[in-house]
């Protein structure tokens, strides 16, 4: 082959990349905006603090959802159920550990927390690769039958849920270290809330990661976008699907973990009571989009707080008014993902 | 009707023997034979719905043949998957170009070098075909015009050395200008030792770059010969193809 003789490219020389830093501006823009809502700026700081909290917990739940949707083209109804397996496989730590959440140690609590999310991830992550073989992958291409099928594996699924555990629900222990909240001078802080913010944005960090600096992100982008093409440049999108699919589940588990700590109590149909957030969030964010869907849980949740304590008649429809604002600025969502 | 392979004193790098593809109901390709020789480029034309790009997908495994046999470099690559078959060594741009909109153009070559890195000699060289890649090398694929995404897909196709490379209409709804920046392109591969079945409906971009020619009609291929022949003769032009080069000057 032939090759001119012209310097190699600097990438300095070269345009730099442009962001849409629009939707990214909502967040702080919403926070700002209410601020002279409130009387006291305490109220504010609480409130926005468990917006951001509520959010990354939202996140986590939806992330792997939208990523399954976006580039699997499966709507899969049955996401919800992960994140109950996920709140229930804390189970499987707290039976033998359930000292370590009340010790006095700080470790003893961080490691009591980082051992339940071990455990809500391994489970459903062999329950995602499970329910992808047998449930997702005879449906492949056929949007009906998806949202039958993954409804059918939920309810088959809850109902082993209760087969193992009972169907009463099962109080859980915060560990010692995350009760109670910072008080810093008249406001209050929940300890909790600030280690929900911080597991969400560690996990929205290496997400952003994997998916902007690595080859594996850039196959789930472009897959995303065209699998088939994907597949034409020499890549199995099959293995990338299922690899997905299984990382999806786990994240969906870290959710319910998280979630099932801030509840304090498991229910069978805990992650089904949330799917209306998720679907909203993942609407919100452009389907596919894994920062649309950072984006679009916080600003959900955020609004959800705000208004509650503002306009609390009006709570119950805010999501959705905020669903439809952004859907009639942007239709396809905040960052649309080219192929949908 | 001549249907037999290309005349040529190499084997042939790509063969189809009577291969047939069926898409759901419709059966499409009805046996085709061809034989695309190592070097140079052969054009596949054909009127619109002849099944030219049936036949790329097909040989891609995009579709799989109901029928038949697909040789490349005597290799039978029929039941492979796609994956196989572009890790062969066969790199294909579709009509559609299908670049990643939401990727940077740096970030569509580089998910193409399957390899690693990258060869900056070769970037060069490319950029050298393709000047205009170079300034949006750190932008959005979408945001890059038609005839630049069509750059871009041939880029992503010859990113990395490949032995065969099917292309399905370049020059498509592009702009006088960019059409012949194509043909140059295009010459410049045949120089550097390329082997490329390209589909085509441009008679006359068809006759600047095709080494041998074969026309489709209805699922087969009717006409296989050096194009030379073809453009000398227009009375063959106008039976298989329905015009003649003056009309496409």
């Amino acid at each position: 082959m032939s090759a001119s003789t012209a310097p190699a490219p600097a990438a300095a020389a070269l345009p730099a990349a442009r962001a849409d830093w629009l939707p990214l501006a909502l967040v702080p823009a919403i926070m700002a905006a209410a601020l002279p809502l409130f009387g006291d700026i305490s109220s504010w700081v609480t409130l926005t603090l468990a917006g951001l909290a509520m959010g990354m917990m939202i996140f986590l739940m939806a992330s792997g959802m939208t990523l399954v949707f976006g580039l699997m083209d499966v709507i899969n109804f049955g996401h919800g159920v992960f994140i109950s397996l996920g709140a229930y496989a804390t189970l499987l730590v707290l039976g033998p550990l359930a000292a370590w959440a009340h010790a006095e140690s700080l470790a003893l609590n961080i490691a009591l927390l980082l051992l339940c999310i071990g455990a809500g991830m391994a489970v459903t992550a062999g329950a995602g690769a499970f329910f992808e073989r047998v449930i997702v992958r005879p449906v492949y291409g056929s949007h009906l039958k998806q949202i039958l099928v993954t409804m059918g594996g939920l309810i088959i699924t809850e109902q082993l849920i209760h087969a193992l555990w009972g169907a009463s629900p099962i109080p859980i222990p915060l560990p010692q270290a995350l009760r109670g909240a910072f008080v810093i001078g008249d406001m209050a802080v929940e300890r909790y809330r600030v280690a929900a913010v911080v597991i969400g944005l560690v996990v929205y960090g290496l997400m952003h990661l994997v998916l902007n600096r690595t080859r594996l992100g850039l196959l789930i982008r472009a897959g995303v976008e065209n699998p088939e093409m994907v597949e034409a440049l020499g890549y199995r999108i099959r293995r990338l699907f299922v690899s997905v699919f299984i990382a999806g589940s786990a994240l969906a588990g870290l959710g319910g973990v998280m979630w099932a700590f801030y509840r304090q109590t498991l229910t069978a149909g805990m992650g089904m009571e949330v799917m209306v957030l998720v679907f909203t969030v993942i609407i919100i964010g452009g389907l596919g989009s894994i920062g649309g869907c950072f984006i679009g849980s916080l600003l959900v949740a955020l609004v959800a707080n705000y208004v509650g304590f503002l306009a609390p008649k009006l709570a119950l429809v805010s999501n959705i008014l905020v669903m439809a604002l952004v859907l009639v600025w942007r239709p396809q969502g905040l960052f649309p993902v080219a192929r949908r | 009707m001549s249907a037999a392979p290309l005349p040529s004193p190499a084997p042939a790098m790509l063969q189809l023997e009577g291969v047939q593809t069926h898409i759901g109901p419709y059966h499409i390709l009805h046996g085709v034979d061809l034989a695309v020789p190592r070097g140079g480029v052969t054009m596949l034309l054909g009127r619109n719905g002849a099944g030219k790009t049936t036949t790329l997908r097909t040989i891609m495994g995009l579709w799989k043949a109901s029928k038949g046999r697909i040789l490349f470099d005597g290799e039978d690559i029929t039941r492979r998957a796609t994956p196989d078959i572009a890790q062969g060594g066969i790199a294909y741009v579709p009509e559609s170009m299908a670049i990643f909109s939401d990727l940077t153009v740096r970030e569509n070559v580089v998910l193409a070098a399957r390899s690693g890195p990258i060869d900056p000699a070769r970037l060069d060289w490319i950029f050298s075909l393709f000047p205009a890649l170079k300034r949006f090398w750190n932008l959005p694929a979408g945001h890059l015009s038609g005839g630049q995404k069509q750059m871009l897909a041939i880029t992503r196709a010859i990113a990395e050395p490949r032995r065969l490379l099917l292309v399905d209409e370049p020059t498509k709804g592009l702009a006088p200008v960019i059409v012949r920046n194509m043909i140059e392109a295009f010459q410049a591969l045949k120089v550097a030792g390329e082997t490329i079945l390209l589909v085509e409906q441009n008679f006359h971009a068809a006759s600047m770059l095709g080494d041998g020619v074969l026309v489709m009609d209805e699922g087969r291929i009717v006409h296989a010969g050096a194009m030379s022949e073809l453009v000398a003769d227009k009375g063959l032009q106008q039976r298989l193809l329905g015009l003649s080069l003056d009309t496409h000057q």
